[in-house]
């Protein structure tokens, strides 16, 4: 692709997600919110093969928007929680911490902006490497490995954590 | 228009930005554990944008990592959201105050 079409690309995706995540925000029905997460996180997923990551455009969709969204899914119509509080219903002293939080979130973005447009990252593009599947897991099983056992142990413990938070007690049963 | 890592970023920081706010401002826990999973992404769409500015996978790799435990956490978090759900019968979470001093 020429650079010009990769621009147009990236202004699309840029657009599609971050106007289904404001959507996100704004939506009272909390399935409709998972349905723009799954819309953002696809379009993050194209800008990771524009990024020379195809791999992780494949675990992007499969993993993030594919398992963990319908795990999101499935909590909430197991706990038929799609109405409960949206953004409004607010009452009393809410409204001084929703006017600090705006605030918040606005020096987050001026901070940012500054970073950016002053000192912007420097240096030039380098050529594209090597991203393949093969490349990426030779790296993960040469220099990673050890990170790579931890994280065996964490998903163990946290299966082991889910099965003793969710085990109903038999005196309940 | 050239396309530098700048504008990469800037899309990170923006969509960190919004998922900064919905945890803010949202009082259901399914929305607010939905805007952490989108900073998480905020973050690693800057690591693969780095990963790709400076020629090097560790940014991939780390990405891959970052996923991992993101998977790791929902499936804790949701069934904690489960659990409180169950006592509570609410997931608002003005009203799970049970550990408030």
């Amino acid at each position: 692709m020429g650079s010009g079409s990769v621009f147009i690309v990236f202004i699309l995706m840029a657009l599609v997600s971050v106007s289904a995540a404001v959507m996100m925000l704004l939506s009272k029905n909390a399935v409709h919110s998972a349905l723009w997460l799954v819309l953002n996180f696809t379009a993050i997923a194209v800008l990771y093969v524009v990024l020379n990551a195809p791999f992780i455009a494949m675990v992007q969709i499969t993993v993030y928007a594919g398992a963990i969204m319908v795990l999101f899914l499935f909590v909430i119509m197991l706990l038929g929680a799609e109405q409960l509080q949206g953004i409004s219903g607010v009452h009393g002293t809410e409204r001084y911490h929703r006017a600090v939080a705006f605030v918040l979130v606005a020096l987050l973005v001026v901070g940012f902006g500054v970073v950016i447009f002053n000192g912007g990252t420097g240096g030039g593009e380098t050529a594209v490497i090597d991203a393949s599947p093969v490349a990426l897991g030779l790296r993960l099983f040469e220099a990673y490995v050890l990170p790579f056992e931890v994280t065996g142990i964490l998903l163990l413990a946290a299966i082991i954590g889910v099965a003793v938070f969710t085990r109903r007690k038999k005196k309940e049963a | 228009m050239e396309l530098t890592i700048d504008w990469y970023i800037g899309l990170s920081a923006i969509l960190f930005s919004l998922g900064a706010l919905g945890v803010l401002t949202r009082r259901n826990a399914i929305i607010v554990f939905m805007s952490i999973e989108m900073m998480l992404n905020a973050a690693n769409l800057a690591f693969v944008a780095f990963a790709r500015h400076l020629g090097d996978l560790d940014g991939q790799v780390l990405v891959f990592f970052v996923i991992t435990v993101a998977a790791a956490e929902v499936a804790v978090g949701l069934a904690l959201i489960v659990t409180i759900f169950r006592s509570k019968k609410s997931i608002n979470i003005d009203e799970i105050n049970l550990m408030k001093g």
